[in-house]
């Protein structure tokens, strides 16, 4: 089990599937399965390593530090790389189903996702700022080339100001790693942390990385970018960015955080960064309730979920930690099947308007009960992982006796039901029309399973929990 | 893995597989859903015999999970729990049987009997909730396993109901949310103990203490329609029959009652919470409230939110009954909680009776229907006399034992609340009867029992004779009454 190298796998497995998808164009949807099957089996045996041995850390190319590239892997990006690993799975079966085999469209996605796919896992690894950053590059890039893949106008355009929106927060986060280096010749966020002090060049580059971060993150005002992108993506990209790719900035600044500015920098960012989550977390929920279209209110709901991440920050600590972790998985697997299902709703109504959705559940029960299941995680109702995560930071924020970070949570839950219920209570009204309509139910069961999956993280939250709890700091 | 730790659980399961397979069934197996309905039932009063058996001969039932750091997930019977299982599970027992006539030929009843269980499973976790953290899960799981039985019909109006009874739980959710990862926080587990546990802390965090105890109540009495967060309830009438009968009687307004007063006496003590000075308060909350509840229903015109408002007026007994501190009185709230969900439901299923068969549903339409319905109407007299107290029926012995205990504990002005509560009851359910039983009947056709089906009036007339027995058995071994002095001799033990 330790012989074999499962974290270049990781990353070789997704690698290897889009090279190969780009020439055999034919069997690309087979092949991305094939990669996505082989990228979660070598990312759960990097769990099981890191849950029996602790941190495994690797030089890749026998290069040591500090000039060689080092991956790392410690209980949260175990933790993390095997729930993206499983949602990727399920992002793949379900893009299967849903691009027509042999079209332009799949031809472009599966190579461009598998490539993102790789970036993240790479991200994930990486253990100094340089790395971060190019793979933070890769998966952002690919991820507007796949925003782009819906072809018509409206994604061209989000596309492209996605990526401007991108390219900024690339550019000041280079600076800062530039001012980083430039003042202590090394790149690795260990030996950052270890010669990191208090001063005008450590508060420059923390500003730049933490801006340029927020931007592609995105954290409340930051974040125009995203709803439109998200909206008129195709259906299997809005559900890879929401629950998965979306999440990889606001990890790299949790990395970054935790390994270098932290300690000499006090508290003060990182109680701004949490008042512009929380602002995020009210804004965007109540934008949410007031959404006329199903996608769009999912997006805002992304947004949401996103800024009560970012109040990690300001709780930092073991059980925030594993909170913001948790928040994490959860929303990947709760969002993931929310998009799925009002994908599926706008493929066979025609429209995601959720005021014309009335009695519509009785035709399509499957659809719904994956939302509502899906919905009841990102409440944080009982039982699912987004109430196991509301639970590990409400009651962090009342053991520092800081309760208006409890408060935002709250109320941000009950914004979430608002929206979440104006979805589901149409589904209660009686229809004319009572068959369930006849077409392929794989959607629905993939959505459903995502679903469960969140619920499940609810049940049995100790393992993953003890895993992230590998190497997490004190 | 010995009984011990499997038959908690097991209570749990026997509604909770059969809500799964009920939702996996196809709607038109009506026949299979009604066997596993009431095989479930069954099954569930047999192991809720056996654990009541040992739990007298002092056995100790516990399933305990690891769940977060901290917090366990842990079911236990103590006799409190057993009091409040066994009532829901026979009362669901009756419920399923009533649902299956009542809901004869309508739609959707497979999604109505999967969450009709899942509430009872809920319950159940409810009941048999060995700490505030798996209690609290239980409960939101209530909360949204009801929902779909509130908007059942899809109705314009019931869809109203339905938002409006989530804007109040869903905010009571986040109170008791609140109230719960607070009390965490500061004493670091919070399970269910005899006497309270929080004791110890009273001294550095006495103020904490008193705010996060009226966030857990305030939470609570959202469900438990205490004045002001009652709200939802008259409207929550809108659903059919069977579902008011179980949220007024069992599942949701019990269930906020019970959880006050886990909290009152298992989590703070009555000691802590008496030295604290949040009894008082929560007294004349209680009190408040049943004086307003009856006044309300005196001005229904509508039988069922006649009723409604009577039952704000009477699960406020119960809290009343514990926020005054005296084993008597404690014993008179505890009781309640049964004889309470016994008269309430008999009361629901007479008045969907009434509905159903004759289309009565103002009180201005009772005239002569004693006549014409004699099964249905008697037990609805039952239940009307027991909650005016008349003995020997069960709302008897709760006023006695609710007096007595007012005067042992130097709270003489409960007295006048019981008096106005029994005026009023007696104002708003004497001219009912009145009518239903010596006035003619409006209509000329039949003059002679128009019973309605056997699954709707057994259910009816079973839950008025346990009413009558809870009273006139009371001083029996095995009466609820027996079971809640056993109750309050634990709490009130040094």
């Amino acid at each position: 089990m330790r012989g074999v190298p499962w974290l270049e796998l990781t990353i070789l497995a997704p690698l290897c599937g889009a090279l190969l998808g780009l020439v055999l164009q034919r069997a690309v949807a087979v092949l991305a399965l094939v990669s996505s099957l082989s990228t979660a089996v070598a990312s759960a045996g990097v769990a099981v390593l890191v849950a029996r041995h602790g941190t495994i850390r690797r030089s890749v190319g026998a290069w040591e530090l500090p000039l060689g590239i080092q991956l790392r892997a410690d209980g949260l990006a175990a933790l993390v790389l095997v729930a993206f690993a499983v949602v990727g799975v399920f992002i793949t079966a379900y893009a299967m189903v849903h691009f027509e085999p042999g079209s332009r469209a799949a031809r472009s996605f599966f190579p461009l996702w598998l490539f993102a796919w790789t970036g993240l896992d790479a991200l994930l690894l990486s253990s100094d700022v340089f790395n971060l950053y190019v793979t933070l590059e890769l998966t952002t890039l690919t991820s507007v080339g796949l925003v782009a893949t819906g072809g018509d106008p409206a994604a061209l355009s989000s596309a492209l100001r996605y990526l401007l929106f991108a390219m900024a927060g690339s550019l000041l986060y280079l600076l800062g790693v530039a001012l980083l280096y430039g003042a202590h010749g090394v790149l690795d966020l260990d030996l950052l942390g270890a010669v990191v002090t208090r001063g005008p060049v450590t508060w420059g580059a923390l500003a730049l990385i933490t801006c340029g971060l927020a931007l592609k993150a995105p954290l409340f005002p930051l974040h125009g970018w995203l709803p439109a992108a998200y909206a008129s993506a195709p259906v299997p990209v809005s559900a890879l960015l929401s629950g998965v790719v979306g999440k990889c900035s606001l990890y790299v600044l949790v990395r970054i955080w935790l390994g270098v500015f932290g300690v000499p920098l006090g508290r003060a960012p990182a109680v701004l960064i949490g008042v512009l989550g929380a602002a995020g977390v009210l804004w965007a929920s109540i934008v949410a309730c007031r959404q006329q279209r199903l996608k769009l209110l999912v997006a805002y709901s992304s947004i949401a979920q996103l800024g009560t991440i970012f109040l990690v920050f300001p709780l930092m600590g073991r059980a925030a930690f594993a909170g913001g972790a948790y928040l994490v998985i959860s929303h990947a697997c709760a969002a993931a099947a929310m998009f799925i299902a009002a994908g599926t709703i706008e493929q066979v109504v025609g429209h995601d308007e959720i005021d014309r959705l009335d009695g519509l559940a009785h035709r399509l029960p499957l659809t719904f009960v994956a939302f509502a299941l899906a919905g009841v995680s990102a409440m944080g109702m009982p039982p699912s992982g987004g109430f196991v995560a509301k639970w590990l930071l409400v009651r962090t924020a009342f053991e520092l006796h800081e309760w208006w970070w409890a408060a935002v949570i709250l109320i941000g839950g009950l914004l979430s039901a608002a929206y979440v219920f104006r979805v589901l209570r149409g589904a209660f009204v009686p229809a004319p029309i009572t068959e369930t309509i006849r077409r392929s139910r794989a959607s629905d069961l993939l959505a459903l399973g995502l679903a469960l999956l969140a619920l499940a993280l609810g049940l049995a939250p100790d393992l993953p929990l003890a895993l992230a709890a590998q190497g997490a700091p004190s | 893995m010995t009984a011990e730790n499997v038959l908690p659980v097991g209570v749990l399961l026997s509604s909770l597989v059969p809500a799964l397979i009920i939702f996996l069934l196809p709607e038109q197996r009506h026949g299979t859903r009604t066997a596993l309905n009431l095989f479930a039932a069954v099954t569930k009063l047999v192991l809720t015999a056996v654990i009541g058996w040992g739990v007298v001969h002092h056995r100790r039932y516990e399933t305990r999970v690891r769940f977060l750091p901290g917090a366990d997930l842990v079911l236990h019977a103590d006799p409190f729990s057993l009091l409040f299982v066994t009532l829901s599970a026979v009362l669901w027992l009756a419920t399923t049987i009533y649902a299956v006539g009542y809901l004869e030929g309508s739609p959707q009843r497979s999604r109505f009997f999967g969450f009709f269980s899942l509430c009872v499973a809920s319950t159940m976790g409810i009941a048999l909730a060995g700490n505030l953290l798996t209690f609290f899960i239980f409960y939101e799981m209530l909360t949204l396993s009801t929902y779909p039985l509130v908007v059942h019909r899809g109705t314009p109006e019931s869809l109203h109901a339905g938002d409006v009874y989530l804007a109040y739980t869903m905010t009571g959710a986040a109170l008791l949310f609140a109230g719960t990862a607070s009390l965490y926080a500061l004493a670091g587990s919070v399970e269910f103990v005899a006497g309270g546990s929080v004791g110890p802390l009273v001294a550095g965090h006495r103020g904490a203490l008193m705010l996060i105890f009226f966030a857990l109540v305030a939470g609570l009495g959202v469900k438990a329609a205490l004045f002001p967060l009652h709200g939802w309830l008259p409207l929550a009438m809108v659903a059919p029959a069977p579902v008011s009968a179980l949220l007024h009687a069992v599942a949701v307004v019990k269930a906020g009652a019970f959880g006050i007063t886990r909290v009152v006496y298992d989590v703070y003590g009555v000691r802590v919470a008496e030295e604290l000075g949040v009894m008082r308060p929560l007294a004349f909350v209680a009190a408040a409230t049943v004086v307003f509840g009856s006044v309300m229903a005196l001005a229904q015109r509508d039988l069922k939110r006649r009723l409604a408002y009577s039952t704000v007026s009477q699960v406020s007994l119960i809290v009343l009954g514990v926020a005054i501190v005296g084993t008597v009185s404690t014993i008179g709230g505890v009781v309640h909680l049964v004889h309470q969900g016994l008269m309430k439901i008999t009361l629901f299923f007479a008045a969907g009776n009434l509905a159903e068969k004759l289309h009565v549903t103002r009180v201005d339409q009772m005239r002569g229907v004693g006549r014409r319905m004699p099964l249905t109407m008697l037990a609805f007299t039952i239940g009307a006399l027991g909650m005016i107290g008349v003995p020997p029926i069960a709302g008897f012995v709760t006023k006695w034992y609710l007096g007595i205990g007012a005067i042992e504990a130097g709270a003489s002005w409960a007295i006048a609340i019981l008096a106005a509560s029994t005026a009023l009851n007696a104002a708003y359910f004497l001219p009912l009867l009145r009518d239903a039983w010596f006035e003619p009947a409006e209509t000329q056709g039949g003059i002679l029992a128009e019973e309605a089906t056997l699954s709707l009036v057994l259910p009816t007339v079973f839950t008025a004779t346990l009413s009558i027995a809870a009273g006139a058995l009371a001083a029996s071994g095995v009466s609820p009454l027996a079971w809640a002095k056993l109750i309050a001799t634990r709490e009130y033990q040094p």
